[in-house]
């Protein structure tokens, strides 16, 4: 392989821009006046093989520039994703396509048409997050690698180029560089600095562990990931609906059938005038009395399925425990978690009607249907008997104009009643909704009288059983580990080289140039050296026209 | 050192690209459920509208065509005609037709099977647990089950007469 060996004897590896030990620039590049310290000028391989489909690959992921690419379409493509809802929120019976376009017009229907209406789950959102991932990885092994081994190669004895090409420098005349290098070290040690000394030049160090900051930072960011990823392992993650009416009792979606529930009671209070500590009469009176929700309580209670486990055989339970779940105080239980999130109140459960002859208004009996599972005749004695003929729980007219029913679930309750009576023995027939009664066959003698309703309340509670999170945990962790090592931490270095009767001074740090300023002004006071001047600020000084400097050389 | 450098580069890229490439196929090729094709139908038992137990594993042997539905679901109505007839033909030939009704009232469902004349049986899922089981979400779904138990195909979405003629076909034993 090839490789340079620096006029200090050090040998580089190919491509290094400036000796890792002595800082004598290899390539030179004289258009500019200062070194470029990034990466301590090491040979980034990434850069330097581009041979097998392999290194073009992983040359591609090691740039910078394109892990900053994905990352702003990452947040472009995300950003777009908030802009309609996504179609997990859109309501559950209408079709995405039309949707879409029937709320936002134009733009909804060129929404869904891009696929935006499923965003975070596509296949190219996730080849996103993913290839950023992996340019996470590449990126970091690419430059720690190199780092690691240029800062360990240092060399205390730089190249005089290398010193006047950083950023803060000075040349002072020195009379007694004994007592000078006595002086700094003592004032260097007292700041931390690490010192080392090589035939009276020096080389002072302090916080280089913030260099590795970035790369911790990454590492936290791929255990995230791999925290994320491991979501989609069978068995790691479970996050279910379940929909469970007072008194029902439910299996737990997502337990393969192990776990029961009963709903014994939901409760849904608000905060109600007089009826609280004084302290919050004022609160209460602003907003209106019963407007500020209290609490949401379901009443459980957990079951275990014992024997083997049939789906549709009516199984055999066993209590586990009651509990009250209410919002952020979740029933756990083998690593289960149910949560309130959502309630519905007063679901029709059960209505009665009165069988009445309409003339008289007498009642000849009364009808309680149960809406989860009517009956299908109802006899009320002396002859007199109601049939149901039909029942829609959720009733609606269809395209053509037939009753029918939206879904399972009682919102909106209608019956085909026949009723058969002494003086009626073929029956009448009779269409009862809510509010609304139609006589389909002429008009009737009888009629169905409302009654009454009963209803009850539906929690809603999600299910969560989640092994990922203590690895998102830890991903997290280190992540803000990496990021405050680098943040408040700067990695600083001093070199003072002999020239002759001269003393080169020069400074580098990683960040904050004003603290580095300031520190080493409190360095040199009270020495013979000469507060270096800030070449880069120099030079901006310059291109901007005026040179107004009042350093001292 | 070339050469280890380009096998440690191989090895990492395989490593990530197994990491995404699983991701991503454990997202999108796979059904997320316990249910899949190739794998084990999951047994249950249910009772048929004359009050008869079906077990599912008494139907080792014989072909199933189980179909999930609900009397709202108006793709559900449009291929229950389809079944009907094709169920006359190939239960002559070891395939048996379970319709699972999505937990509705015996009443709404009676009625349902009354007016289509339904012939094979219809079986309710009171409470939910065969749903859970095979991880219903939209209506219908059919699952083909060969003589061996095993789940041959999943089928979402209405089916036409000759779909269903040919799925018979093919779980014929």
């Amino acid at each position: 392989m090839e490789q340079v060996k620096c006029e200090c004897g050090h040998v580089n590896p190919h491509g290094t821009v400036f000796c890792e030990s002595c800082g004598k620039p290899i390539v030179e590049d004289s258009t500019k006046k200062l070194l470029d310290m990034r990466y301590e000028g090491s040979a980034r391989r990434s850069q330097t093989y581009n041979k097998t489909i392999i290194d073009k690959v992983w040359n591609f992921f090691s740039s910078v520039k394109v892990g900053v690419w994905l990352i702003v379409i990452t947040l472009l493509a995300s950003a777009i994703g908030t802009i309609y809802p996504q179609e997990m929120y859109i309501p559950p019976n209408v079709t995405p396509a039309e949707y879409y376009e029937e709320q936002y017009g134009w733009t909804g229907k060129l929404y869904y048409e891009l696929g935006f209406n499923n965003l975070y789950g596509s296949w190219w959102y996730m080849l996103l997050i993913a290839s950023i991932g992996v340019s996470l990885v590449i990126c970091s092994l690419d430059r720690v690698v190199p780092l690691y081994r240029a800062l360990k190669n240092q060399g205390v004895v730089r190249h005089e180029t290398f010193l006047r090409r950083q950023r803060l420098f000075s040349v002072s005349k020195v009379d007694n560089y004994d007592k000078l290098i006595d002086e700094v070290k003592e004032k260097l040690t007292k700041r931390r600095y690490h010192i080392r000394e090589e035939n009276g030049n020096i080389l002072a160090e302090k916080g280089r562990f913030s260099r590795w900051g970035p790369y911790v930072n990454h590492i936290g960011l791929i255990i995230f990931l791999i925290g994320a990823m491991l979501r989609f392992v069978p068995g790691m993650y479970v996050d279910e609906v379940l929909w469970i009416r007072e008194g029902e009792t439910k299996e737990i979606p997502g337990t393969n059938g192990k776990y029961f529930l009963k709903n014994e009671k939901f409760t849904f209070e608000v905060y109600e005038k007089d009826k609280e500590k004084e302290v919050f009469q004022e609160a209460i009176d602003r907003v209106g009395s019963g407007m500020v929700a209290k609490n949401y309580q379901s009443d459980v209670v957990l079951y275990e399925r014992v024997g083997p486990i049939v789906p549709g055989e009516e199984p055999k339970l066993k209590k586990v425990k009651e509990y009250k779940i209410r919002v952020n105080e979740p029933l756990k239980y083998d690593h289960y978690a149910l949560y309130q999130v959502d309630f519905k109140m007063n679901e029709p459960n059960k209505m009665s009607f009165h069988l009445v002859d309409k003339n008289t208004n007498e009642q000849f009996g009364l009808v309680t249907v149960d809406l989860r599972n009517p009956k299908p005749a109802y006899d009320l004695g002396n002859g007199y008997r109601v049939e149901l003929l039909s029942y829609f729980p959720d009733f609606y007219f269809d395209e053509n104009g037939n009753p029918a029913t939206k879904s399972k679930i009682p919102n909106n309750p209608a019956f085909v009643f026949k009723m058969i009576t002494p003086d009626k023995p073929k029956g009448e027939v009779s269409f009862v909704a809510i509010r609304q009664t139609i006589e389909p066959l002429g008009d009737n003698k009888y009629k169905m009288s409302f009654a009454g309703l009963e209803t009850k309340n539906v929690s809603g509670l999600t299910v969560r059983r989640d092994f990922t999170l203590w690895i998102l945990g830890v991903g997290g962790a280190i992540f803000m580990i990496g990021l405050i090592q680098g943040m408040y931490w700067n990695h600083r270095r001093i070199w003072l080289k002999r020239v002759n009767d001269e003393v080169l001074f020069a400074a580098h740090t990683n960040k904050n140039w004003y603290g580095l300023k300031n520190e080493i002004k409190q360095i040199i006071d009270g020495t013979e050296l000469v507060m270096p001047i800030d070449q880069a600020e120099e030079e901006k000084k310059g291109a901007q026209g005026g040179d107004d400097s009042g350093a001292t050389k | 050192m070339k050469k280890q450098r380009l096998l440690l580069r191989t090895v990492i890229l395989i490593l990530l690209l197994g990491a995404v490439g699983y991701t991503i196929y454990a997202n999108f090729f796979t059904e997320k459920t316990r249910v899949t094709v190739g794998s084990e139908a999951p047994d249950f038992v249910l009772t048929d509208l004359n009050g008869k137990k079906h077990r599912l594993s008494d139907y080792r042997g014989k072909g199933v065509f189980l179909n999930f539905w609900g009397t709202w679901c108006k793709p559900c109505e449009k291929e229950m005609p389809y079944m009907n007839r094709q169920y006359e033909v190939y239960k002559n030939q070891g395939v048996e037709v379970i319709a699972v009704n999505v937990g509705e009232p015996e009443l709404s469902v009676k009625k349902f099977a009354e007016r289509f004349d339904l012939k094979f049986p219809v079986v309710i899922d009171q409470q939910d647990q065969v749903m859970n089981a095979y991880d219903i979400d939209p209506l219908p779904t059919t699952f083909l089950i060969n003589k061996d138990g095993k789940i041959v195909k999943i089928i979402t979405g209405t089916m036409t007469e000759s779909m269903v003629q040919q799925y018979m076909e093919s779980i014929k034993p």
